[in-house]
């Protein structure tokens, strides 16, 4: 499942919501992206997050469905926020669910490196120097294409 | 055909959206991009290196040498940085 919100989450109530109908459902791995306060050596006041509507989804749905493919889910949720957010934020939740921990644990990782990397999304930093875009990092294509290999 | 520009090339551009017809001989992503970098001024600036610039043709990714026409929607963005 897909959600491209303004709003805020309840990791707790979303958590809860994917396994409560289904009980073959053994564990739900999940990650929550944060707003840091600090970029390099500079202080962030907050940030605004672009995207690209309709091509959001449609990246996302992808990596969703290639997670799918790969590892036996029983079911997988990603919900990504967009606009004005301050340190602290809640940014990005994506959350797996898998008869067992492997399974959960692998796709989870594999959701946030890929959509890291394919997700039409940019960040707009403020700065006390002013505004920046965050530029995107090898790390990060780096992180994603381990999961190529495999 | 349908031209979108987001984060610093909407800044650099001065433009979110535009549409417009594509002239003869434009068959192509790079074809486009020279075709707007000819206008000058802030495209010039925005897509003077073009390993800054991502592409999308339909929503999809898409290379320089991407086929496109006049129901095309076309975007032009930075590398991502969300998640």
């Amino acid at each position: 499942m897909i959600k491209v919100q303004r709003e805020d989450f309840d990791v707790g109530a979303e958590l809860d919501a994917l396994a409560r109908d289904n009980h073959a459902i053994g564990g739900i791995a999940s990650f929550v992206g944060l707003v840091r306060d600090v970029a390099g050596a500079q202080s962030v006041g907050a940030m605004t997050l672009e995207h690209y509507p309709g091509m959001t989804e449609k990246m996302l749905a992808k990596t969703e469905a290639e997670a799918r493919r790969r590892w036996p889910l029983e079911t997988c949720l990603i919900i990504h926020r967009f606009g004005r957010l301050e340190p602290g934020d809640r940014i990005v939740l994506v959350a797996t669910a898998s008869a067992h921990r492997q399974a959960a644990l692998e796709a989870c990782a594999f959701l946030i490196d890929w959509l890291k990397t394919k997700a039409p999304f940019w960040k707009l930093e403020e700065t006390a120097a002013g505004t920046r875009w965050v530029a995107a990092r090898a790390s990060d294509d780096q992180a994603a294409a381990r999961w190529v290999a495999e | 055909m349908k031209v979108l520009y987001f984060a610093w090339l909407r800044s650099k551009t001065g433009v979110a959206e535009e549409t417009l017809a594509p002239p003869p001989g434009v068959t192509t992503v790079a074809g486009l991009i020279d075709h707007l970098k000819a206008r000058g001024g802030g495209y010039a600036d925005a897509l003077k290196d073009l390993s800054c610039v991502r592409i999308a043709v339909n929503q999809e990714f898409a290379e320089l040498d991407q086929a496109i026409g006049a129901g095309d929607e076309v975007a032009l963005f930075p590398p991502v940085t969300g998640g």
